[in-house]
């Protein structure tokens, strides 16, 4: 069974307007395989009937699902900026005071082709209270292919056009060939390893702040659950975690709270649940 | 909210009009750095965003930044480079001459609007340029 040119034409269009990626023909299995997973959650058996759903419904949160189950790897520099805008005013500077050992360790959990653990280690160049601290990035990922490139630290142009204020190019990047590098001073700061979400995380540690970003979208209910109360077992009790601009912990682990920083939200183990991870 | 174009190839004055129209700016195009000038001296009303390339006949693109910081009343305009030109070393003059951002050809409609949202530059839909 495979999916049928209309259904796939329909999908190619959907997200070639919104995400700029191009489903050539020849990716239907592509689509099939990704889009699977989301039919079977929506109660259907096959992508073709889901899609002829779409087609009628145009249910906005699906459309946009369908979207993210065909950009797994899309990240970029500063994604959303919000979240880092929140990182350098509110978050860091918190932490700046409940830290007298001067250090803090940060695990950007998704972390795709590095994108996001690097703009944390820029945005940590950039805030004056933590100026001088160690800072230590913790960067996973399932993919062994995209940590392959995070590793190399190395971006095309349309990648570094992306999100990266031009100021902030030139400063931690240096052209080699075609492409630009991050400069060794920030790329010291990230260690990238291969972790699984659904596996037991081992031992990473415990970490101030937890980047776990456009990534619990591709995941079913009983899983985001169990990765978030995880993650609470690795975060400090005053710790703070990110998630993408569609994700959020209500009702699926209550045990967080969401309060605002900057112009977005972040998470924070309530305060009657801390004593728990002690 | 007004946006001026400065570009000597018409085709890309119209691939970048089109993005900057439908984010809701009103657009202006001039096809080198003097022309840009002469636009600039008739309007009214100041582009918030002037995007500007920088091969150009007549005045290329870091003179036409040098010049319009050097007139106090185009102060709040900002400037954006959208050039080929991605040698390190150009990217710091264009910065040093006034610059505020420098977007590198070819360019997705995604990155150029990013860039504008990285500036603050959103119009208000329905509002006065
Ligand atoms: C859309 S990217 C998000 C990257 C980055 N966090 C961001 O927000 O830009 C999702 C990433 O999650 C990774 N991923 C998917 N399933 C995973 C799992 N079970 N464990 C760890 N990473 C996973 C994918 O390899 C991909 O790199």
């Amino acid at each position: 069974m495979s999916i049928g040119a209309d259904a796939f034409g329909f999908v190619r269009d959907h997200v070639r307007a919104e995400s700029a990626i191009v489903l050539e023909t020849g990716k239907e299995y592509l689509v099939e395989s990704r889009l699977l997973p989301l039919a079977r959650q929506t109660g259907h058996d096959s992508v073709d009937t889901f899609v002829a759903e779409l087609r009628r419904t145009r249910n906005p949160a699906l459309m946009r699902q369908v979207v993210e189950a065909l950009t797994t790897n899309e990240t970029s520099f500063f994604r959303d900026s919000d979240p880092f805008v929140a990182l350098r005013q509110d978050v860091l500077p918190t932490l700046a005071k409940e830290r007298p050992g001067r250090s803090l360790r940060v695990w950007a959990a998704a972390c795709s082709s590095g994108q996001e653990p690097y703009s944390i280690a820029m945005t940590t160049r950039d805030t004056p209270e933590v100026a001088g601290w160690k800072i230590d990035i913790v960067a996973t990922d399932l993919s062994e292919e995209v940590l392959a490139k995070a590793r190399k630290g190395e971006y095309s142009q349309l990648e570094v056009n992306r999100g990266l204020p031009v100021t902030t190019l030139v400063k931690h990047f240096q052209r080699s060939g075609i492409n630009w590098r991050i400069n060794p001073d920030l790329a010291a700061m990230v260690q990238f390893r291969q972790l699984n979400l659904m596996r037991p995380f081992g031992p990473v540690g415990r970490f101030d702040v937890v980047f776990l970003r456009n990534v619990l979208i591709y995941f079913d209910l009983a899983t985001k659950r169990d990765i978030l109360r995880r993650v609470r077992q690795v975060m400090a009790p005053d710790g703070y975690l990110f998630l993408g601009a569609a994700e959020m912990t209500m009702g699926v682990d209550d045990a967080w709270e969401r309060v605002p920083a900057g112009r977005s939200s972040v998470y924070r183990i309530r305060e009657d649940q801390r004593s728990c991870v002690r | 909210m007004r946006a001026l174009i400065v570009d000597d190839s018409r085709a890309m004055r119209r691939i970048v009009g089109r993005i900057l129209t439908e984010r809701g700016f009103e657009t202006a195009e001039a096809a080198d750095g003097q022309e840009a000038i002469a636009v600039l001296e008739s309007m009214d009303d100041l582009p918030a965003v002037a995007c500007i390339d920088w091969n150009m006949p007549v005045m290329d693109g870091l003179e036409l930044v040098t010049a319009i910081r050097a007139r106090p009343e185009w102060r709040d305009i900002t400037l954006m480079m959208v050039t080929t030109e991605s040698e390190q070393d150009r990217i710091v003059r264009a910065l040093a001459a006034g610059a505020h951002e420098y977007l590198i050809k070819p360019f997705t409609p995604d990155a150029l609007v990013e860039k504008l949202d990285l500036l603050g530059l959103v119009p208000t839909p329905g509002g006065v340029a």
